[in-house]
C-alpha cells in the first residue's frame, strides 16, 4: 500500500513537466480541487455517517468571504483566505450546532443541509454587499502575496499542496481514537452512546473540520477562477459535486475522493469526446455512474481494489 | 406516507411538466384533459420505477433512497436539459387570462380550479387510505413493516403502488399548473424542497397536513416576498424548513412522535 | 452500600404504564437477575438505568449518585455499561475494532486501544475471531461481542439485557462459564434472561418483573417456588406444584 501512496505521490508531482498543454494542466487542477472538495464531504459523510446535501453551504462561505474580504475590505489575500477558512469552520459549528443537538439524523440531516446552502444562496443573491446577482469579482493582480500566479502550474502545486495536507490530516484522523469513534456513530449512534461517546461532540467537530476543509476548497476555487456568484457558490450543482467524488470513489477511505474525482473526471472528458459538448451530458453521465456504483459497488471504487489486494 | 425521501420528485414534476406541453403543442390536448392521459402514465412509470429501479439499487435501505433519487434526478434533469435545451416554454390557453373575483381579490381562474382539485385529490387519498384494502395495506406498512410482511402483504408492491399513487397526483399537479406556469429543466428543483417543507411542515402521513402545510406555505411565500423582495423572498420557505425539522419535526398534524 | 440504587421508577408511554413504581438494589460484587414474562419491561427499565429513557418518577443511583436523567455516554464513564437486547453491532467494523470502541473509553492512543481489544476478545473467547467482520458474525458471535465491547468499558457495573437468546445449550454453557469470570474479576453484573437454568445458577439475588411490577425478590431457590412468580408466568391455573 505505501508503495502505491509513493507512486502516487510522485505521480502528481512530476505531471507538470510533462504536461505542456493548458488543457490537461486544467485538466488535473480541477480534478485535484474536486478531491479535496470531496474529501471535506468525505470526513463527515463518509466517516462520519452524516450525508450532507448541501455542502457547498461551507464551500461558498470559503469563496464568497475571501473574495468579500480582498474586495470590499481592501484586506490581503492571504489573511483574507485565513479568515475565509475559520468561517467555513464556523457554519459547519454553527449548522452542526443546531441540527445535532435537535437529533436530525439520515435524510433529515441531509435535507436541512441543503436548506440551509439555499439559505445562503438566497442571502449571497439578494446582498449588494456579496455582489447581488453579479457574483463577487476579485481583481486580477498576479503574484504570490495576492495568492495569484502567473504561471497556472503554481495554482497545481498549490492545489496538490492543500490536497497532500487535507489527506494526511484525513489519514490521522482514521487512525485516531476520533475517527473510530466517528464510525461508531456511523455504524450506529446509539451503540456508540452506550460505550462512553458524546455523539454531538465527535458530530460537531467533524461537521466543523469538514466546513473548513470545504471552505479551503472554496478559498482556492476564487483564487484559481477570480470569481464566485450565488449560484457557483451556494448552489445545487456544488453539492452534488461535493459528494459525487467520494460516493464514486470509496465513502470512509482516504483515498476515496481522489479516486473517484479523477473517475468523474475521466468520464467527463469521455462524454463529451462521444456525445458531444451539449449542456447536460456530463451530468448524465454522472447520475448514471452514481447508480451503477450505488447498485454494484456500494463501497466505491476503493472496494473494487481492495478486493484485488 | 411510506416515510420515503423521494428526491426524484421535482423531476418527475419537471418530466410531467413537458409531457403536458409537447401534448398541448403537438397533440392539441388541453392540460386539464391531459390529466387523464397522464395520471395513469405517470402511476405506471412511477410503479416500475420504483419496483425495478429504486428499489433493487437501494438494496431496500431507506437511507440509500435518498441517494438513489438523488441519482435519479440528476439523470432526469439532465436527460431534459440535453433533449430539451434550458429554454423556457410556456403554453397559450385562453381561460389562463380569466380572472374569477372572490371579493378580495381576482383569482386567475387556472389557479382556483388548481385549489379546488387539490382539495378534492385530498379527500379522494383520505377515502382511499381509510377504506380500500390497498389503502390499509398502505397504512400497514407504513406503521409496522415485517409485520405487514407476515400477514402476507407484498411489501415491494406496496411501495411500488404508492410511488405510483405520489407520481400520479405529481402528473395532476404538472397539469394543473401548467397554464400558469413556465417550463424549464430546472423547475423541478425548485420544487422539491417546497414538496418537502410541505409535507414536513403538515406532518409526515397526513393529507389534511399536506393541504394546510401547502397553504400556509403559500401564505409565507406571498408575504415575505412582500416584505423581504424578490429575491429575498425566496427564503421564507427554506427557513420555515429548517425550523420545522428542528423545533418541531411531527409538524401541525403528524403522527410519530 | 449498594451499587446501584432504583427506587419508585415509573414509565409511561401513552396509555400504557411499562414500568410502575418498581425498586431494586444491586449489591457490589454479586451478580443480580431480573427476570419476568415477556413484556414485564424489563428492557425499558435498562433503558431508564442506562439513560436513554427519562422516567416518568422515581430515581436511579450509582454509587449514592444520582444519575436519573442523565446522558448516556456520562453514565458509561461513570462505569455503568450496558448491553442491548437486539444486538448492535458496528457491522463495517472488525471485532477488534468493536471491541477497540469501547476501550477506547479510558485508552487514548490506538494502537493500545487495539491491544487491550485483543485481550477482551481472548477473555471472552472471540480470539479467533478478531478480523471478522462484525456483520458476519452468527447471532451467537454477535452477543459475545456485544459483551466484549461492553466489558471494554472496564465498567464497575454491566446490565446484560438477554445476551443468552438465541443461543445453544454448549454456548449458553460457555456465556454463563465468561459471565462468572467477569464477575470474579470484580465486575458488579445484573442480568436479564429468560434461559432459566442460567439465571438461576448465575444469580446470587432474582427480582422478579411483572406488568412493569416488581413482584418478587430473594435467592433463586426462593423465586422458583415464589406462586405469585409461578402464576405470572403460567397463569393463574398453575399454581399447585
Amino acid at each position: 500500500m505505501k508503495k502505491i501512496l509513493l507512486v502516487i505521490i510522485v505521480f502528481f508531482l512530476v505531471l507538470p513537466l510533462f504536461v505542456e498543454s493548458r488543457f490537461w494542466l486544467g485538466f488535473w487542477t480541477t480534478t485535484l480541487f474536486f478531491a479535496l472538495l470531496g474529501q471535506s464531504w468525505n470526513i463527515l459523510g463518509g466517516y462520519g455517517g452524516q450525508v450532507s446535501f448541501g455542502h457547498a453551504v461551507f464551500f461558498g462561505t470559503g469563496a464568497y468571504v475571501s473574495a468579500v474580504l480582498q474586495v470590499r475590505l481592501g484586506l490581503d489575500a492571504w489573511t483574507s483566505a485565513a479568515i475565509a477558512v475559520a468561517a467555513g469552520a464556523l457554519v459547519g459549528a454553527f449548522i452542526g450546532a443546531l441540527s445535532f443537538r435537535y437529533g436530525l439524523r439520515g435524510s433529515y440531516f441531509a435535507l436541512v443541509t441543503l436548506a440551509f446552502a439555499e439559505v445562503f444562496r438566497v442571502l449571497a443573491n439578494a446582498w449588494d454587499f456579496t455582489g447581488s446577482g453579479f457574483g463577487m469579482l476579485v481583481p486580477m493582480k498576479p503574484g504570490a502575496a495576492n495568492l495569484q500566479f502567473a504561471d497556472r502550474s503554481w495554482f497545481y502545486y498549490a492545489i496538490l499542496l492543500l490536497v497532500v495536507l487535507a489527506y494526511a490530516l484525513t489519514w490521522r484522523v482514521e487512525r485516531s481514537r476520533f475517527g473510530a469513534y466517528l464510525l461508531a456513530i456511523r455504524e450506529n449512534e446509539d451503540a456508540a452512546r452506550a460505550l462512553g461517546i458524546n455523539a454531538f461532540r465527535i458530530k460537531l467537530a467533524a461537521i466543523t473540520l469538514s466546513g473548513a476543509m470545504a471552505a479551503m476548497a472554496g478559498v482556492f476555487y476564487i483564487q484559481y477562477y477570480l470569481f464566485v456568484d450565488s449560484h457557483v457558490g451556494y448552489g445545487p450543482a456544488m453539492s452534488v459535486n461535493a459528494l459525487l467524488a467520494p460516493l464514486i470513489g470509496g465513502a470512509g477511505t482516504v483515498l476515496g475522493p481522489l479516486i473517484g474525482a479523477v473517475a468523474l473526471g475521466s468520464l467527463a472528458e469521455l462524454t463529451s469526446l462521444l456525445l458531444g459538448k451539449e449542456p447536460g451530458v456530463n451530468l448524465l453521465a454522472f447520475g448514471v455512474l452514481l447508480l451503477v456504483i450505488l447498485r454494484f459497488l456500494p463501497n466505491g471504487l476503493m472496494g473494487l481494489l481492495r478486493g484485488r489486494s | 406516507m411510506l416515510h420515503i425521501i423521494n428526491f426524484a420528485h421535482g423531476s418527475i414534476l419537471m418530466l410531467a411538466l413537458y409531457a403536458g406541453f409537447f401534448l398541448f403543442t403537438l397533440g392539441g390536448v388541453d392540460p386539464y384533459l391531459a390529466v387523464l392521459i397522464l395520471a395513469p402514465a405517470f402511476f405506471a412509470g412511477g410503479y416500475l420505477l420504483q419496483r425495478y429501479v429504486i428499489a433493487p439499487v437501494s438494496f431496500g435501505k431507506d437511507t440509500n433512497v435518498l441517494l438513489v433519487t438523488l441519482g435519479l434526478s440528476i439523470i432526469i434533469d439532465n436527460l431534459a436539459l440535453y433533449l430539451w435545451t434550458s429554454n423556457t416554454r410556456t403554453i397559450d390557453v385562453g381561460y389562463a387570462q380569466v380572472f374569477v373575483d372572490v371579493g378580495v381579490t381576482a383569482v386567475a381562474l387556472p389557479k382556483l380550479i388548481a385549489l379546488g382539485a387539490a382539495v378534492l385529490i385530498g379527500i379522494l387519498f383520505w377515502l382511499l387510505m381509510t377504506r380500500t384494502d390497498a389503502g390499509k395495506a398502505i397504512r400497514a406498512v407504513s406503521k409496522e413493516r415485517q409485520g405487514a410482511r407476515i400477514v402476507g402483504i407484498n411489501v415491494e408492491h406496496i411501495f411500488a403502488l404508492s410511488f405510483g399513487l405520489g407520481s400520479a397526483v405529481v402528473a395532476i399537479a404538472a397539469c394543473l399548473l401548467l397554464p400558469t406556469f413556465y417550463v424549464t429543466p430546472q423547475v423541478g428543483n425548485a420544487f422539491v424542497l417546497i414538496a418537502f417543507t410541505t409535507v414536513v411542515l403538515g406532518g409526515m402521513g397526513s393529507f389534511i397536513g399536506a393541504l394546510v402545510g401547502g397553504m400556509v406555505l403559500g401564505i409565507v411565500e406571498a408575504y415575505s416576498g412582500l416584505l423581504l423582495g424578490e429575491s429575498l423572498g425566496q427564503i421564507g420557505i427554506f427557513v420555515i424548513f429548517i425550523l420545522v425539522l428542528l423545533f418541531r419535526p411531527t409538524g401541525l398534524f403528524g403522527q410519530r412522535a | 452500600m449498594a451499587v446501584l440504587e432504583i427506587s419508585d421508577i415509573s414509565k409511561r408511554f401513552g396509555g400504557l404504564l411499562a414500568v410502575s413504581q418498581a425498586s431494586l438494589e444491586v449489591q457490589a460484587g454479586r451478580i443480580t437477575g431480573l427476570i419476568g414474562p415477556n413484556g414485564a419491561g424489563k428492557t425499558t427499565l435498562f433503558a431508564i438505568i442506562a439513560g436513554f429513557a427519562r422516567p416518568d418518577g422515581g430515581s436511579v443511583k450509582f454509587d449514592g449518585r444520582e444519575i436519573t436523567g442523565m446522558a448516556p455516554h456520562r453514565i458509561c464513564r461513570l462505569g455503568l455499561v450496558r448491553t442491548f437486547q437486539i444486538v448492535q453491532p458496528f457491522g463495517a467494523l472488525s471485532v477488534r475494532e468493536n471491541i477497540a470502541v469501547g476501550s477506547h473509553l479510558h485508552e487514548r492512543g490506538r494502537a493500545r486501544a487495539l491491544q487491550e481489544a485483543e485481550k477482551i476478545a481472548r477473555q471472552v473467547g472471540m480470539q479467533a475471531q478478531l478480523d471478522t467482520p462484525a456483520q458476519s458474525l452468527t447471532i451467537a458471535g454477535r452477543k459475545r461481542l456485544e459483551l466484549a465491547r461492553a466489558l471494554a468499558t472496564q465498567p464497575r457495573l454491566l446490565l446484560l439485557d438477554e445476551v443468552m437468546a438465541g443461543l445453544t445449550p454448549t454456548e449458553v454453557n460457555e456465556i454463563v462459564a465468561v459471565i462468572r469470570s467477569i464477575r470474579d474479576a470484580g465486575v458488579t453484573i445484573l442480568l436479564i434472561e429468560h434461559v432459566m437454568q442460567a439465571v438461576m445458577s448465575l444469580s446470587d439475588d432474582v427480582y422478579v418483573l411483572n406488568q412493569g411490577r416488581i413482584i418478587a425478590h430473594g435467592g433463586p431457590r426462593d423465586i422458583a417456588s415464589n406462586a405469585q412468580v409461578i402464576e405470572a408466568y403460567l397463569g393463574r391455573r398453575a399454581t399447585h406444584a
